[in-house]
C-alpha cells in the first residue's frame, strides 16, 4: 500500500479526519454525533496513516501509548460521574453550567466530559487493535 | 415489517449456526459475527419497527412534537454492536496468533493445552 | 423560542428530586473505585513498579466500600441508587441487597488477596502487558454484575469482566495460553450472545429491562408471552457461564493455561457470577418458570457435581484437577437453586462464599507446590512434606475444606444442602452431594499422598532450602484465605444468618422490589 500517491495524501487525509472527528465529538452536544463515532473516525484516521507510512510513525505521532489514551478516557469519564458527588445528586447525573469566556457563552457539562472520555477510550482501544493487526501483516 | 425482519433474523441464525458448527476457527468467527448481527436485529425488531422520524427533540421543546421511533432498542443495539465489535477484533487477533503459533486453524488439532493420550495419573506409590 | 404548553412536561415526576445522601454512594463505589484505579494504572503503564501497590491500595479501598455496603444492607435492607436521576424503570439503577453485597464483599476480598499474591508471581513483563489494570477492571465487572438492577446493564458488566479476563488469559502469549484462550473466548461469547437473545426477547415481551420492573410485570404477561422460552434461554446462557454440565467443557480446557494467580481468580470469581445471575434471574424474575425447570436443574446439578469430580480423578495435572473440582462445586451450588427452598438457597449462598475462598486458595496452593516441587504433574512431584512441612499443613487444611470435612468451611453448606434436599424429598440429590464429597476427598487426598507423602525417587533433600524462604510470602497469603474458611467452619452462625438473609431476599423479593419502587408497582 506504499504508493507515492497514497503516502503523499495520507498525512493530509489523517489531519482532516482528526479535525472532523473533533467536530463530530462536539456536535454530539446537541445534534447527532458524539464521542463514540468521533473516536472511530479518529481511530480510522490513525489506521490510514499506519497503512500508508508504517506503524512506528503513528506511534511516534501519538506520543502516548494508545492504551494509555484509553486509560485517560476511562478516567475522565468515571471522574465526570463523580462530579455529582458535590451536588447531592446520584452518580452520572448531568450537571450544566454556562460561563462567559471572552464574551462568548460556553455551555459546559459533565456530559461533555463523559463524551470526551468515551472519545479517548474508543480512539485508544481501536487504534491499538488496528496498529497491532498492521504490525502483524509485515511478519 | 417485523415479519420480514423476523424471517431475515431466522436466516441469519441459520447461517451463523451452520458456520459455527465448522471446526475451522475462521468460519466459527464469521459465524459469531453473523450471530451478533442476528441478535442485534432481534432486539431491533423486538422494539417494534415504526416508520417514524428519528427520536430527536427540537430546540425549545420538552417532548417530541410528533410520534418518533423507539430510541431504547437503538441504544441497546448500539451498545451491543460496540461490544461485539471489540470482541470480533479480539477474536480476529487471537485466531491469527493461534494460526501463527499452532500452525493450524483446525480445532481438532489444537491440542496443546489438552494433549492427547496423556495416560492415567499414578495409581499407587 | 415559543414553547407551547402542550410540549412541556413536569420532569419532576420522572426524576429523583430528593438529594442523594453521601452515604448512598457506597452502592456505586465497589464498581467506580476499581474503574478509576484501572484507568489510572492504564495511564501510567510504564511505571510498572507502581502498579502492584496502587492496585493493592485500590482493592483495599474497594474492600472497605463493600464492607460498608454490606453493613448498611444488613442494617437497613436493600439500597438503591439510580444513575442520572431518572427514576426506574427509565434510569439504570444499582440495587444492593444482602445477596449482591455478600458476593461483592467476598469477590473483592479474593481479588485483594490475588493482587497481593501477584506481587511475587507476575514479573515486570506481565505488568507491562497490563495485569493489574485488567485485574481491577475485572473486579469492576464482577462487582457491577453483583450490584446492578438492570438486565441489559448486567450484560454490559458481563462483557466488561469477560474482556478483562481475555487480557489476563493471554498474558505471556504462550502456545497453550492461546489454545486455551481460543476455546474460552468462543464459548463465553456464545454464552453472552444467548443472554442477549433472551434480553431482546424479554424487552419485546414486557417492554422493560429493569429487574424489579420485570418481576412486577411478569405475572401479567404469563398468559401471552414466551416467558418459558426466555427463562430457558437465560438458564442456558448463565449455565454456560457457570460451567454447568453439559456446558462445562470450556473450563477444564482453559483454566489451567494462564498464570497461576489468574487461574485462581477465574476459578474463584467468574463461575460464581454465573451462579449469582442464575439465582437472581430464576428466583426473582421467573419464579414460576423455575419451578417447571427445577427437575432439569436438579439433574444438571447432580451430573455436574459427580461427573465433574470424576474428571478430576482422571487427571494427572494439578491445575486441571483443581479445574474439575471447581466444576464439581458448581453442581453443588445448582442443587440449592433446583430446590428453591429458603434453606436450599441459603446453602447455595454459603457454598458460593466458601467456594470463592477455597477454589482461589487451591489454585494458589498448586502454584506454591509448583515452586517447591518443580512440576505440575502428579507423576513427577513428590517429597514436599519433608521439604515444606508448613505447606503440607496448609494443603491438608485445604483438602479438608474442599472435600467438605470438618472443621473447615466446606462442611456447613453441604450439611444445609443435604438437609434441604431431604426436606424436599429429593434423596437422590442428597446422595449425589455426598458422593461428590467422597470423590473430592479421594481426588484431593491422592494429590496429598503423592505430592507430599511420597518420597522423591532420588531420595535426596527435595528442591533445596532456598525455596522455603521464598515461599514465605505465599504462606502468609494462603493463610489469609484460610482464616475466614476456618472461622466459617468453627463458628458458622453469623455467615449462615447472612446467607439466610440473602436467601430470604430471593424467596420473597418484595423488599427488593419496594426499594426500587417505593410507591408500589407501576408508579
Amino acid at each position: 500500500m506504499r504508493t507515492v500517491i497514497f503516502r503523499t495524501s495520507a498525512p493530509y487525509l489523517t489531519s482532516l479526519m482528526v479535525l472532523f472527528s473533533v467536530f463530530v465529538l462536539l456536535r454530539g452536544h446537541n445534534e447527532p454525533g458524539g464521542g463514540f463515532i468521533g473516536g472511530l473516525i479518529a481511530a480510522s484516521a490513525f489506521a490510514i496513516y499506519g497503512i500508508a507510512c508504517g506503524v512506528s510513525p503513528v506511534r511516534r505521532a501519538l506520543y502516548f501509548h494508545p492504551m494509555a489514551l484509553s486509560g485517560f478516557g476511562l478516567f475522565l469519564a468515571a471522574l465526570s460521574g463523580f462530579a455529582s458527588l458535590f451536588f447531592g445528586v446520584p452518580f452520572l447525573t448531568g450537571l450544566w453550567t454556562s460561563p462567559e469566556i471572552l464574551g462568548v457563552t460556553v455551555d459546559l457539562s459533565t456530559v461533555l466530559f463523559f463524551d470526551i472520555g468515551v472519545y479517548f477510550v474508543v480512539v485508544g482501544s481501536v487504534t491499538s487493535i488496528a496498529l497491532a493487526l498492521e504490525e502483524r501483516e509485515r511478519l | 415489517m417485523e415479519t420480514a425482519l423476523s424471517g431475515l433474523v431466522g436466516l441469519f441464525y441459520a447461517v451463523a449456526i451452520y458456520l459455527m458448527l465448522s471446526k475451522h476457527t475462521i468460519r466459527m468467527i464469521l459465524g459469531i459475527v453473523i450471530l451478533g448481527n442476528a441478535v442485534n436485529m432481534t432486539i431491533f425488531a423486538a422494539g417494534r419497527v415504526l416508520r417514524e422520524v428519528p427520536p430527536i427533540i427540537p430546540a425549545g421543546f420538552d417532548t417530541p412534537p410528533e410520534s418518533v421511533a423507539n430510541p431504547l432498542p437503538q441504544a441497546l443495539v448500539l451498545t451491543a454492536i460496540v461490544i461485539s465489535f471489540s470482541f470480533f477484533a479480539f477474536l480476529l487477533v487471537l485466531a491469527y496468533r493461534a494460526y501463527q503459533e499452532l500452525g493450524t486453524d483446525d480445532t481438532d488439532e489444537m491440542r496443546v493445552a489438552e494433549p492427547d493420550g496423556e495416560g492415567p495419573p499414578p495409581m499407587g506409590y | 423560542m415559543a414553547v407551547s404548553s402542550a410540549n412541556t412536561v413536569d420532569l419532576g415526576a420522572a426524576m429523583v428530586t430528593a438529594p442523594t445522601a453521601l452515604a448512598d454512594w457506597v452502592v456505586i463505589l465497589p464498581v467506580a473505585l476499581p474503574i478509576l484505579g484501572g484507568a489510572i494504572l492504564l495511564m501510567v503503564r510504564h511505571q510498572v513498579r507502581l502498579h502492584a501497590w496502587m492496585a493493592v491500595v485500590v482493592a483495599a479501598a474497594t474492600l472497605a466500600a463493600t464492607t460498608a455496603l454490606l453493613v448498611r444492607v444488613i442494617a437497613e435492607g436493600a439500597l438503591v441508587m439510580t444513575m442520572g436521576r431518572w427514576l426506574p424503570p427509565f434510569g439504570i439503577s444499582f440495587n444492593a441487597d444482602a445477596l449482591g453485597a455478600t458476593f461483592a464483599l467476598t469477590a473483592t476480598f479474593v481479588t485483594l488477596v490475588g493482587a497481593l499474591f501477584a506481587i511475587r508471581d507476575i514479573d515486570a513483563t506481565g505488568r507491562r502487558y497490563g495485569f493489574y489494570p485488567f485485574l481491577l477492571l475485572m473486579l469492576a465487572g464482577v462487582n457491577g454484575s453483583f450490584l446492578t438492577g438492570d438486565l441489559f446493564n448486567l450484560y454490559v458488566w458481563f462483557e466488561v469482566f469477560v474482556i478483562s479476563s481475555f487480557g489476563l488469559l493471554v498474558l505471556g502469549s504462550e502456545q497453550r495460553q492461546i489454545d486455551g484462550a481460543s476455546k474460552y473466548a468462543v464459548l463465553n461469547l456464545v454464552a453472552t450472545t444467548v443472554f442477549l437473545i433472551a434480553t431482546g426477547a424479554l424487552y419485546g415481551t414486557l417492554g422493560t429491562l429493569n429487574m424489579a420492573d420485570i418481576a412486577n410485570k411478569v405475572g401479567a404477561a404469563r398468559e401471552t408471552g414466551p416467558l418459558m422460552t426466555i427463562a430457558t434461554l437465560l438458564l442456558l446462557a448463565f449455565g454456560m457461564k457457570a460451567a454447568a454440565f453439559p456446558l462445562n467443557f470450556w473450563l477444564p480446557a482453559s483454566y489451567h493455561t494462564p498464570r497461576i494467580v489468574t487461574s485462581a481468580l477465574f476459578g474463584g470469581l467468574l463461575t460464581k457470577v454465573g451462579i449469582y445471575a442464575l439465582l437472581r434471574s430464576m428466583m426473582v424474575l421467573f419464579p414460576l418458570e423455575r419451578v417447571v425447570l427445577s427437575d432439569l436443574i436438579a439433574w444438571v446439578a447432580g451430573a455436574t457435581m459427580v461427573l465433574g469430580i470424576m474428571g478430576a480423578l482422571a487427571q494427572s495435572d494439578l491445575r486441571r484437577i483443581v479445574g474439575f473440582v471447581v466444576v464439581s462445586g458448581i453442581g453443588v451450588m445448582l442443587a440449592g437453586l433446583a430446590l428453591g427452598s429458603p434453606l436450599g438457597l441459603a446453602g447455595t449462598v454459603l457454598y458460593a462464599v466458601h467456594s470463592i475462598l477455597i477454589m482461589t486458595a487451591l489454585y494458589l496452593l498448586v502454584g506454591l507446590m509448583y515452586e517447591a516441587g518443580g512440576s505440575y504433574s502428579l507423576h513427577d512431584i513428590a517429597g514436599l512434606y519433608r521439604a515444606h512441612p508448613l505447606l503440607a499443613a496448609i494443603a491438608f487444611a485445604l483438602v479438608l475444606a474442599a472435600a467438605g470435612l470438618p472443621p473447615l468451611s466446606g462442611l456447613w453448606p453441604k450439611v444445609v444442602l443435604v438437609k434441604a434436599s431431604l426436606d424436599a424429598g429429593m434423596w437422590w440429590l442428597a446422595i449425589a452431594i455426598l458422593v461428590s464429597g467422597i470423590l473430592t476427598t479421594i481426588a484431593l487426598a491422592r494429590v496429598f499422598a503423592l505430592a507430599f507423602w511420597r518420597d522423591r525417587p532420588d531420595a535426596g533433600p527435595a528442591a533445596g532450602d532456598g525455596a522455603a524462604a521464598q515461599l514465605g510470602g505465599g504462606y502468609a497469603i494462603l493463610a489469609g484465605l484460610l482464616v475466614p474458611a476456618i472461622w466459617i467452619g468453627i463458628y458458622p452462625e453469623p455467615v449462615l444468618q447472612l446467607a439466610q438473609l440473602a436467601a430470604a431476599g430471593l424467596s420473597d423479593p418484595s423488599a427488593y422490589l419496594e426499594a426500587v419502587f417505593p410507591l408500589g408497582p407501576g408508579s
